[in-house]
């Protein structure tokens, strides 16, 4: 076992409100874990804390075996191993797709433009988008701008790629397009921690299934199937039966 | 139609006189402006820090400078500190001081507005990536906070330039001077020179002013 990410009795808090309570999980390489629960269970903040984009109060996230501390230095070595999408895509809008893409390879990773724009370039033509590369964020549809965040992280070479429900802000139609690439990601061996709340999705996708409530972990289990049809817990049932219709 | 008064201007030297005056306005303006730019990005920037007393003295500035109108300043620094201070300001020294003392005020106010503008995610995104504070202030903070900051101070500037019409009040010989000591000379042979003067002194304020506006709105379009 290959374990990659390590997270010991996490907890969360804003002043004396605790958001996260004694979070632990083990995320082996090639996992793809996929993280669910109500709205402002803390399913985000969870996803904040393993970047370091939140501080936490208690407990250590381990990435390799070397700890994400928020105010250290080390941050922004840890952060080019975790890789992370936003729901709101981010991309920097005065920048084209290209530069979006290379910026960070070149200036934090100190590559070559051609060497970094090669890679920019292959990446895009995995997710259909070369003949975009000179487009402005601002031209592209939610869909697209979401396969181009996705591509902006792919290319630091993570070893983790965070996904924060990505698909949230999109129009349906784009959705898919979007988690076709997700799925792709994962077929080639990605290790992936998702937020979503496609649930079809995430039982396609997750090779282990995390139910958060109220900051806590509820309900974890390795078959997806499984827990999407039988939950062992009376709070998971609750919360899947939420998207049943009878 | 009665006479408009135009040509007085073309008797001897006034035209070139009007220029000279309007070459005043201009550079007392363009002075003015650079170090306000400069002065504004330092003053915007620590407007958005989290020192509570230093955003309180700068808060209190900028109030003191949008409260007191600009020609109570102008008497303040030029009349005021010569006896109390025994400064001995030239018109042009209190002019720039006053001007800066305005302009960087605003100019930092406008820095501030737009640094604060750029949504905190956009620095989680840079964060996320691996950059540093540094790289995410001159990659993707600056740029975008220069993009909206060009148009709101090419308005700033417009208004400097008006407002130098002011500083004839401290004795300064410029455009509008110029055209009051025009029409008064020529009082009796032309009385209508009040209208003609006065309107081609419109007309240069306007094609200085006119240009700059268009190149923010130009601007305002582009990176829109």
């Amino acid at each position: 076992m290959d374990e990659l990410l390590k997270i010991k009795g996490l907890q969360k808090q804003y002043g004396n409100q605790v958001v996260l309570k004694d979070i632990n999980l083990t995320v082996e390489k090639g996992e793809v874990v996929v993280v669910i629960g109500p709205s402002g269970c803390g399913k985000s903040t969870f996803l904040r804390c393993l970047n370091g984009l939140e501080e936490i109060q208690k407990g250590v996230v381990l990435v390799d075996g070397l700890p994400v501390e928020s105010k250290k230095k080390e941050i922004t070595k840890m952060r080019q191993k975790v890789g992370m999408v936003f729901q709101s895509y981010e991309l920097f809008p005065h920048k084209t797709v290209l530069e979006n893409i290379i910026l960070a390879p070149m200036k934090v990773q100190k590559k070559k433009r051609d060497e970094a724009t090669r890679e920019a370039m292959e990446l895009l033509e995995r997710v259909g988008l070369t003949e975009k590369k000179d487009f402005y964020p601002r031209q592209l549809s939610g869909g697209q701008k979401q396969r181009v965040a996705i591509v902006r992280a792919l290319c630091m070479h993570p070893e983790i790629l965070l996904f924060d429900e990505v698909t949230a802000a999109l129009d349906p139609e784009m959705v898919h397009e979007v988690l076709e690439t997700m799925i792709a990601l994962a077929k080639a061996g990605s290790t992936m921690v998702i937020v979503t709340h496609e649930m079809a999705f995430a039982r396609a996708i997750a090779d282990r299934i995390i139910f958060i409530d109220r900051g806590e972990i509820i309900e974890e289990s390795r078959n997806p199937k499984e827990f999407f049809e039988h939950p062992k817990t009376e709070r998971a049932k609750k919360f899947l039966k939420t998207f049943a219709y009878e | 139609m009665q006479n408009l008064g135009i040509d007085v201007l073309f008797k001897g030297t006034n035209f070139l006189r009007l220029l000279q005056g309007l070459w005043v306005s201009v550079e007392i303006s363009l002075i003015s402006v650079a170090i306000s730019i400069v002065l504004g990005l330092v003053v915007g920037a620590l407007m958005t820090s989290e020192n509570k007393l230093l955003k309180a003295i700068l808060k209190i500035y900028l109030e003191i400078v949008r409260i007191m109108p600009q020609m109570v300043l102008l008497f303040l620094a030029y009349f005021g500190t010569t006896r109390v201070f025994g400064w001995n300001l030239t018109a042009e020294a209190a002019a720039i001081f006053v001007f800066c003392f305005w302009g960087t005020a605003e100019m930092g106010d406008l820095v501030r507005g737009s640094i604060k503008s750029i949504p905190v995610i956009q620095y989680e995104s840079a964060a996320a990536l691996g950059m540093n504070r540094w790289q995410t202030h001159f990659y993707i903070i600056m740029p975008q906070t220069l993009r909206r900051l060009i148009p709101l101070s090419i308005n700033l500037i417009t208004r400097m330039i008006k407002t130098t019409s002011l500083v004839m009040m401290i004795g300064m010989v410029e455009v509008l001077k110029v055209a009051q000591q025009i029409i008064e000379a020529n009082r009796r042979t032309s009385p209508n020179a009040a209208f003609g003067v006065f309107g081609v002194v419109f007309l240069l304020y306007f094609i200085i002013c006119w240009p700059i506006s268009r190149f923010a709105a130009y601007l305002e379009k582009r990176w829109a």
